[in-house]
């Protein structure tokens, strides 16, 4: 690959309902072995993977959200989520499992816009 | 090159049409495909949303889908394209990049 | 162009996985290129050779393996996914003692690395999911 491209992971669903939040952060961890540029957004439920505390063993789940905090290790930092998603969950910053940038809407158009591809999950 | 958003979901069953509209810049383009294409038609009362959208971007749906689900003769949504698959495929290569909401 | 496909719903379920072969035909009939098809969440289904339904209905796992027969496109299923969801290759039945395997004809087994990678290779990347 000639040039640094730009993915942008889009994650929109809630952590354990379903398996898009564990197969996104799996594919999230492989695209860090590739040395482009990775961003995570996380918007409407997707917010929800961010909060502290989850204990899915308590329903026989795997506790794939503590991989968040090994992200930064593999050199994935650009982590955002849209700060009105949190405010209608009634989630603040300090709920969250690991810093992420809170963005407006307007600046998740923009990230959303700039990346050269987009995963959805 | 406009981005292409491709959307699946009835607008009143599901938030992915609502969220791709606020995140969605105006230039780009939207594509309904399966139950998506629900929201392409007149009269109804998720309309308003789309409507402003229209005003800036452009919006397409996917005429199988319509024919599939009956809707075929149904008064579309003043400025929505119709398209067929080969139609889809044009809108990706005229995109920059294509964004799925489900 | 360069398309690379991804198919994120199982067979039936929902309609993604057929939309997505539609459109994989209609990027053929076009004269443009499909870098690789991958399967991931429960699209992995897709690729199950067990598959019979009723003779009326379509047999998406047929579909999609003659698409790979005809034109020679490559279906990726994710070894991680399919792995949880017991699609299984010769390779994944003796790596884990399985008594059988029971992949579809034109679909192959790889890792996730195989999804990254088309996803920057390509010129368009088109999910298909639910």
């Amino acid at each position: 690959m000639p040039m640094t491209r730009s993915i942008l992971f889009l994650n929109r669903h809630a952590p354990h309902g379903s398996i898009h939040a564990q197969e996104a952060l799996d594919a999230v961890l492989m695209a860090s072995a590739f040395e482009q540029h990775i961003e995570l957004l996380f918007v409407d439920d997707g917010v929800f993977q961010l909060l502290a505390g989850q204990q899915p063993q308590a329903v026989g789940l795997k506790n794939f959200a503590a991989a968040f905090r090994a992200l930064e290790m593999y050199e994935v930092e650009d982590l955002y989520a849209d700060r009105e998603a949190l405010l209608q969950r009634g989630i603040d910053a300090q709920d969250l499992l690991l810093p992420v940038t809170l963005l407006d809407r307007p600046q998740c158009a923009q990230r959303l816009a700039a990346a050269d591809v987009v995963l959805s999950f | 090159m406009p981005v292409l958003h491709t959307v699946n979901k009835s607008p009143y069953g599901n938030q992915a049409l609502s969220s791709c509209l606020r995140l969605a810049l105006p230039g780009s383009h939207i594509l309904l495909l399966e139950d998506g294409v629900y929201a392409a038609l007149a009269g109804h009362g998720a309309e308003r949303p789309l409507c402003d959208y229209l005003a800036h971007s452009r919006v397409h749906v996917l005429d199988p889908d319509l024919e599939a689900r009956g809707l075929s003769g149904r008064n579309l949504l003043a400025g929505i394209a119709r398209v067929d698959y080969p139609g889809f495929v044009e809108l990706c290569v005229a995109s920059s990049k294509v964004v799925a909401w489900f | 162009m360069k398309f690379a496909i991804q198919v994120n719903s199982g067979p039936y379920q929902h309609q993604a996985s057929d939309s997505a072969y539609q459109f994989a035909r209609a990027v053929l009939d076009a004269g443009h290129e499909i870098v690789r098809v991958f399967f991931y969440h429960d699209g992995v289904n897709v690729a199950t050779r067990l598959a019979t339904p009723p003779q009326d209905e379509r047999n998406l796992s047929e579909l999609w393996g003659r698409l790979a027969t005809e034109s020679g496109v490559e279906l990726v299923v994710c070894v991680a996914a399919a792995q949880r969801r017991g699609i299984v290759d010769g390779r994944e039945q003796h790596r884990h003692g399985k008594d059988s395997d029971n992949i579809a004809n034109g679909f192959v087994i790889a890792g996730l690395g195989q999804l990254i990678d088309m996803a920057l290779s390509a010129d368009r990347l088109v999910v298909f999911g639910d």
